[in-house]
């Protein structure tokens, strides 16, 4: 637990220095007699209920029904849903993982500005400016790229307006690399924002010492910098991942094509079918693709800690 | 260096800044001028017209709008109460009390954002038909409430930590009662910590679409829900605004983030 528990005034009543009698345990009137953590358990307790009730049961309910045929169990759902959709299960791995590279390189070179920069105005400039987009909604973000994006968008029309393209040349960007576009915009700030502050943190004397022996920026953001903040930038990395892999409205929005997202394809089983065993199986398949991720990442976090 | 003396540095500076301001503002200048675009079609660089007439249609009183907007409001501010009022206990318990696998239970405020949750919404949606809870506020909230603990929990969590133990102990050794202590000195002092973990709950309520979509459509409509069918629906005007109501408190809060999380409490979040 952080910070220290005992007062540092020698004079200080000796009963509070206690760890056996906390305050709340004379307070609440939990006696000693009791086991010491009943009162602590009484208070999660609540919050812990909501999350097991409205969260963990529909999830175990989701990973029996993908394995629910009638009355029996099976894997036919799974046969069904790889017949159907083994594309969009590529096509949504290959743009999460896609996004998930970009998001890190361009959150590695946010946060490596922020901490070698040596312009001050510019990196206050750029301080202000990445984080823009860190609270605006998905749905939002779906909205505003599918009207930006599109061939006959904002951004084709200031192209063509500023004579770098002409209108034949125009395409628009709906699809696929739409999302990407979609998934980088978003993500971005949050793992710059968790990647900076950890960069912020790191020792200076080991970065002065490599530029003093004349090592080039980049080679200390890549070689001494990166390393320190691997762990920071993987947990960004993995939320960013599992965020990516659950949003809905962004294929909805911006990608309402074949190939899609699994999202897309869940909505699409229990709206139009209300085949809840396709959408269940296809939901344990992102279940599994996420696992794989973080599981990757853990095995790598216990060995480097050995 | 002198001031006057040009930085060639600039002209890369000025080049990747400018790309990035680009790509930042061009999407949501685009948005502004939507909101506010009478007429506007290809190939025209900017809208031929300006107005505010689908703003009047939009707050029209008896309009899907206003319906969605005040649903919205509504649902969020019973997520933040219902979020605090089970966050406060365990955020204060995590911090000061003892307990067995403090980690653990830490960690299973994150599984609603560490697990795809579409398929738990599909069946949280299912579950909520048998019981009557579907397509009514109190089952959205649940939804909202359950995504947002971790927010609630985590920053309660933090900002009890940072709040110094001889503060306490020093009210109860002249004399105060315990949970006097906690209301006079604990609650006031994480009061700011506990209002940015609040705003935290407020925003993932408001900008939740996924849950909503599946628990509370089409009887429940919210405004990400009305931005979506307008935005299907292809009426850009109405999906714009909608999107500027959202876009308000969102930035607004980045905006001030930090003066409600200090770096003391946002140090601990998460241990």
């Amino acid at each position: 637990m952080p910070g220290s528990p005992f007062p540092r005034d020698p004079f200080f009543p000796k009963i509070f220095l206690s760890h056996d009698l906390l305050p709340h345990d004379l307070l609440l009137g939990s006696s000693p007699v009791m086991p010491r953590y009943s009162l602590g358990l009484a208070l999660v307790l609540p919050a812990l209920t909501i999350i097991v009730l409205f969260f963990i049961v529909p999830l175990t309910a989701s990973v029996i029904g993908a394995f629910r045929i009638g009355d029996g169990f099976g894997i036919g759902n799974f046969e069904k849903a790889f017949s159907l959709y083994t594309a969009d299960i590529i096509f949504s791995l290959a743009v999460v993982a896609l996004s998930t590279l970009l998001i890190g390189l361009f959150s590695i070179a946010i946060g490596g500005y922020l901490v070698l920069g040596e312009n001050p105005r510019a990196v206050a400039i750029l301080r202000w400016l990445y984080r823009w987009p860190l609270f605006i909604p998905f749905i939002v973000v779906g909205q505003i790229l599918r009207t930006f994006l599109a061939k006959n968008g904002l951004m084709n029309n200031i192209l063509v307006g500023a004579g770098i393209l002409t209108p034949l040349q125009t395409t628009g960007l709906l699809d696929w690399r739409g999302i990407v576009i979609a998934f980088v915009w978003k993500q971005t700030p949050f793992v710059a924002l968790l990647v900076s502050g950890a960069m912020a943190s790191i020792d200076r004397g080991t970065i002065e010492a490599a530029r003093n022996l004349g090592a080039s920026r980049f080679r200390i953001l890549w070689e001494i910098i990166v390393p320190q903040v691997r762990g920071t930038l993987s947990v960004g990395l993995i939320l960013s991942f599992v965020t990516m892999m659950s949003v809905l409205s962004v294929p909805l929005m911006i990608n309402a094509q074949s190939p899609t997202m699994i999202t897309a394809d869940i909505a699409f089983r229990i709206n139009s079918y209300g085949d809840y065993g396709v959408a269940n199986a296809l939901g344990f398949i992102s279940l599994i693709l996420t696992s794989c991720v973080a599981w990757i990442y853990m095995r790598q976090a216990v060995k480097e800690r050995m | 260096m002198s001031l006057l003396k040009f930085d060639p540095w600039w002209l890369l500076r000025g080049a990747v800044l400018g790309l990035l301001a680009f790509a930042i503002f061009g999407p949501i200048a685009n948005l502004l001028l939507w909101a506010v675009a009478e007429r506007w079609y290809f190939p025209h660089m900017l809208p031929l017209e300006y107005g505010f007439s689908f703003w009047a249609r939009v707050f029209a009183p008896r309009g899907n709008a206003m319906v969605s907007l005040l649903n919205s409001v509504m649902i969020a501010v019973l997520t933040v109460g219902m979020a605090l009022l089970v966050a406060i206990p365990a955020g204060y318990a995590l911090a000061r009390c003892k307990l067995p696998l403090r980690g653990l239970i830490l960690i299973a405020f994150l599984i609603p954002q560490a697990f795809p949750n579409l398929p738990v919404y599909v069946n949280i949606a299912q579950l909520f038909y048998q019981v009557g809870l579907n397509g009514t506020v109190p089952g959205v909230v649940i939804v909202h409430v359950t995504h947002g603990l971790v927010y609630a929990v985590w920053i309660a969590t933090a900002a009890f930590s940072a709040v110094d133990r001889e503060l306490e102990e020093a009210a109860r050794s002249i004399g105060a009662s315990g949970l006097r202590a906690f209301a006079d000195i604990t609650l006031p002092l994480a009061a700011p910590g506990l209002m940015a973990s609040a705003v935290f709950v407020f925003l993932e309520s408001l900008d939740e679409f996924t849950g909503t979509y599946f628990v509370g459509a089409p009887d429940v409509s919210t405004l990400p829900l009305l931005l979506y069918t307008a935005g299907a629906g292809g009426n850009y005007q109405v999906a714009s605004i909608t999107a500027l109501l959202l876009l308000i408190p969102s930035i607004g809060f980045m905006l001030v983030v930090e003066r409600f999380l200090k770096a003391d409490v946002l140090s601990r979040v998460g241990r």
